[in-house]
């Protein structure tokens, strides 16, 4: 292992909630020393040195619900060119959905998707395991087993296990192995048949829609069952105001619960589908305009935990279709951060408070040991220019699926680096 | 005043000058089909193609008709019964007909915004006859030209929508009309019928219907699709019939001369009483029908005349 040396750098420090002007060091695989007072280490002694003046140096991103269509849809995407994508969007941790072909729900798939993972992905790859079997809602998954063989966190991903009865017997059992529980909060009822949130905007292009409220309604169902079982849970993506203050009672209440919300829902609202564009289309719809701003505010105040990118890649075919028939998702691993520093240059939220919802939390709710920028933690970290303007080219994408709803936005902000286990694994590296 | 658009694909996009365009056109046309003028060569050497995905007899036909009596060579596809059952995707389909160069393609789909997605991937003129729940523009011009004859002009009347306004493609482009064209829209439906965001429309909202044509100009009936009368949205066709049904009673509220529209077909004793709709002293109906034509032989007309522009201007840029 080479010891690395960052100079100059502004050090986004999300635990201490920080932005310091400092060095760090790099070694074995770990941070090794942060230095923000007195003299700048000498540079011998260092086989790398970066001069990061100007650049923002953090702990890397922890993506949680990331789609890796492997096994089954190697042609959306596969570890390799997740791992890549991720790579040059300073992800350092992705965490995989199960909602595969088939679905990870048994110890010998998730063997072999670790397997894959492994050898293909230049980042870090956790993946969860299917909390019932083939996504049905009708039988749990052996979560001892799968917990054994790596699962991080186990979810249906956006398929609601309606049957209460089985839901609450799978919390209880998750409860007694402290796995963690990730569930999408929309009523299924409501939302059946639904491409976009009900309003104006979905009645004058004559789309069904759903309301906000199903997706408090589910939350508040969730929260009734945590508060009878105890499981560990956590929301994967809160987008409407509704459900802000039933989450706040929850969390008051001391109940186990995180809540993320993906970075569109952040930064875009349902007006930018126009004209059936179908690369807007995502589960849940985007909301109103009230709702993301609510949200942002959410994820300001901390009462929101998690950022992430709900990176669901989806070929040509699927979208090139009329909108309700249309596939939904958006691939988001390498526009997350510059998408999530709109937050920033809007006065949302600081850089701290933003790598506290894309590093820290999401480190801390899976028990990992990064998203810290301390002497001891991994050596993961985004090397970036918060400023740096660019207009986004989706053909560039390192993904496979290149269906983001971001092709020919203005961004500021891009990654310079990424480093793995004090590796780095960027493009730029190459 | 011109029509600057390539595609008719709703009422949304198209600028009050434009609307009277068609109209005025259209206007002209119904004279001289009236006069038994059925000839002409607005669109001698065009092909026309009538691609409808969804079931329609009176729509299609009166396409057909349209483009016939302007010279078109015209075929009408039934998609239900061939590709689509293969597995081919719209855009596919359309590239298929493309290829064959075609002029004007009509495209009836049930998806909202498919006519959207198609006339994106085709060079020749796309008319939407209607689209999901998105819009109908041929209707609503129809329903325009009818009512400006009736009525003598197209501004200032309050103007009643009255039945399944959340599923319906007619209302909706009805809605963009009348309100570009500054009338009063007063839309009465029961609530589970009434699309969301309604209250940001700029219409009056009624769910009792006497309330509702109080003072009425026009009094525009939309059909009850039968698949939602069966307790989903409604409890029973009856209980319909008797708070949203048009009967005299209920007509009464209205102006004494206000006119009855329908765009058909009727469901007669759900949403309109058979003597009113036959009532030839208030029903335009039979109006509607007529005016059907020569709408949209002057849409038509006038899209075929930016199509030969653009390509008598492509084939000078090549030239040079």
């Amino acid at each position: 292992m080479t010891d690395t040396l960052f100079r100059n750098a502004r050090l986004i420090d999300p635990e201490a909630g920080t932005e310091t002007q400092g060095h760090l060091i790099l070694r074995d695989g770990l941070i090794a020393e942060v230095v923000t007072q007195g003299e700048a280490p000498p540079d011998d002694g260092f086989d790398q040195i970066i001069d990061a003046t100007g650049l923002c140096l953090a702990p890397g991103i922890v993506d949680i619900g990331v789609k890796v269509s492997e096994p089954g849809e190697r042609h959306k995407e596969s570890f390799r060119s997740a791992g890549r994508a991720a790579a040059a969007g300073g992800v350092t941790t992705i965490v995989t959905r199960p909602d595969t072909l088939p679905a990870i729900d048994t110890p010998e798939v998730l063997e072999f998707v670790a397997r894959r993972a492994q050898s293909d992905s230049p980042v870090h790859v956790l993946p969860m395991a299917a909390l019932t079997k083939g996504r049905e809602g009708r039988e749990m998954t052996e979560i001892g087993f799968l917990k054994d063989a790596g699962a991080i966190a186990f979810t249906d991903c956006d398929r609601v296990v309606t049957d209460t009865k089985i839901f609450s017997r799978a919390l209880t059992y998750a409860r007694s192995l402290d796995a963690l529980v990730i569930a999408h909060v929309q009523d299924p009822g409501l939302s059946a048949g639904a491409a976009v949130t009900n309003g104006k905007f979905a009645s004058l292009r004559g789309l069904p829609g759903v309301s906000p409220m199903a997706e408090r309604m589910a939350l508040d169902r969730d929260i009734a069952l945590l508060e009878m079982t105890g499981a560990r849970y956590h929301a994967d993506q809160i987008t409407t105001a509704r459900a802000l203050p039933a989450l706040d009672r929850a969390k008051r209440n001391g109940l186990n619960i995180t809540a993320g919300v993906s970075i569109h829902h952040l930064t875009l609202n349902e007006l930018d589908v126009a004209d059936y564009r179908t690369f807007f289309k995502l589960k849940p719809p985007l909301r109103a305009e009230d709702d993301r701003v609510a949200v942002g505010e959410a994820v300001a105040s901390g009462l929101i935990d998690i950022i992430c990118s709900m990176h669901t890649p989806q070929d040509e075919e699927s979208k090139r279709l009329p909108y309700e028939e249309a596939a939904s998702g958006a691939v988001g691993l390498e526009t997350l951060l510059p998408a999530a520093l709109r937050l920033f240059h809007s006065g949302v939220i600081d850089l701290p408070g933003l790598f506290r919802a894309l590093s820290l939390n999401p480190a801390k709710r899976l028990g990992l040991s990064c998203g810290r920028l301390t002497a001891g933690a991994p050596a993961d970290l985004v090397l970036f220019d918060p400023d740096a303007p660019f207009v986004l080219d989706r053909t560039t994408l390192k993904s496979k699926s290149r269906n983001t709803p971001f092709d020919g936005a203005r961004m500021q902000g891009r990654v310079k680096g990424t480093w793995v286990s004090g590796v780095r694994v960027d493009e730029g590296a190459l | 005043m011109s029509y600057r658009h390539m595609h008719l694909l709703g009422i949304e996009p198209l600028h009050p000058t434009e609307i009277t365009t068609v109209l005025d056109l259209a206007d002209r046309y119904a004279e001289e089909n009236r006069r038994g003028i059925t000839r002409r060569d607005a669109l001698a050497g065009m092909t026309q193609i009538n691609m409808f995905f969804e079931n329609s007899t009176r729509t299609q036909a009166s396409f057909e008709m349209a483009g016939k009596r302007l010279g078109a060579d015209v075929m009408s596809m039934a998609m239900q019964a061939s590709s689509i059952k293969k597995g081919e995707t719209l855009i596919d389909t359309a590239l298929t007909l493309n290829a064959m160069r075609p002029d004007i393609l009509v495209v009836r789909h049930p998806q909202s915004g498919a006519v959207d997605l198609l006339a994106q991937k085709v060079n020749c003129v796309v008319l939407n006859a209607g689209d999901g729940r998105h819009e109908h523009p041929t209707q609503a011009l129809l329903d325009a030209l009818t009512i400006r004859r009736a009525k003598g002009r197209l501004h200032r009347l309050s103007i009643a929508i009255c039945g399944d306004i959340a599923h319906s493609r007619v209302a909706r482009s009805n809605i963009m009309l009348l309100g570009k064209m500054e009338n009063r829209i007063r839309l009465i439906a029961p609530p589970t019928l009434m699309p969301s965001g309604v209250e940001e429309f700029g219409c009056e909202v009624f769910d009792d219907m006497e309330k509702g044509l109080e003072g009425a100009d026009v009094v525009m009936m939309l059909r009850l699709q039968k698949e939602r009368m069966d307790g989903g949205f409604i409890p029973s066709e009856r209980e319909y019939y008797h708070r949203y049904g048009l009967d005299a009673d209920k007509l009464g509220f209205a102006k004494p001369d206000a006119i009855v529209m329908h765009p058909g077909p009727m469901n007669r004793g759900v949403e309109i009483d058979g003597t009113i709709a036959d009532d030839i002293n208030r029903s335009v109906i039979q109006t509607q029908v007529e005016m059907g034509v020569a709408v949209r032989m002057a849409a038509m007309d006038l899209l075929a005349r930016n199509l030969r522009a653009a390509r008598g201007a492509a084939a000078a840029e090549a030239m040079a």
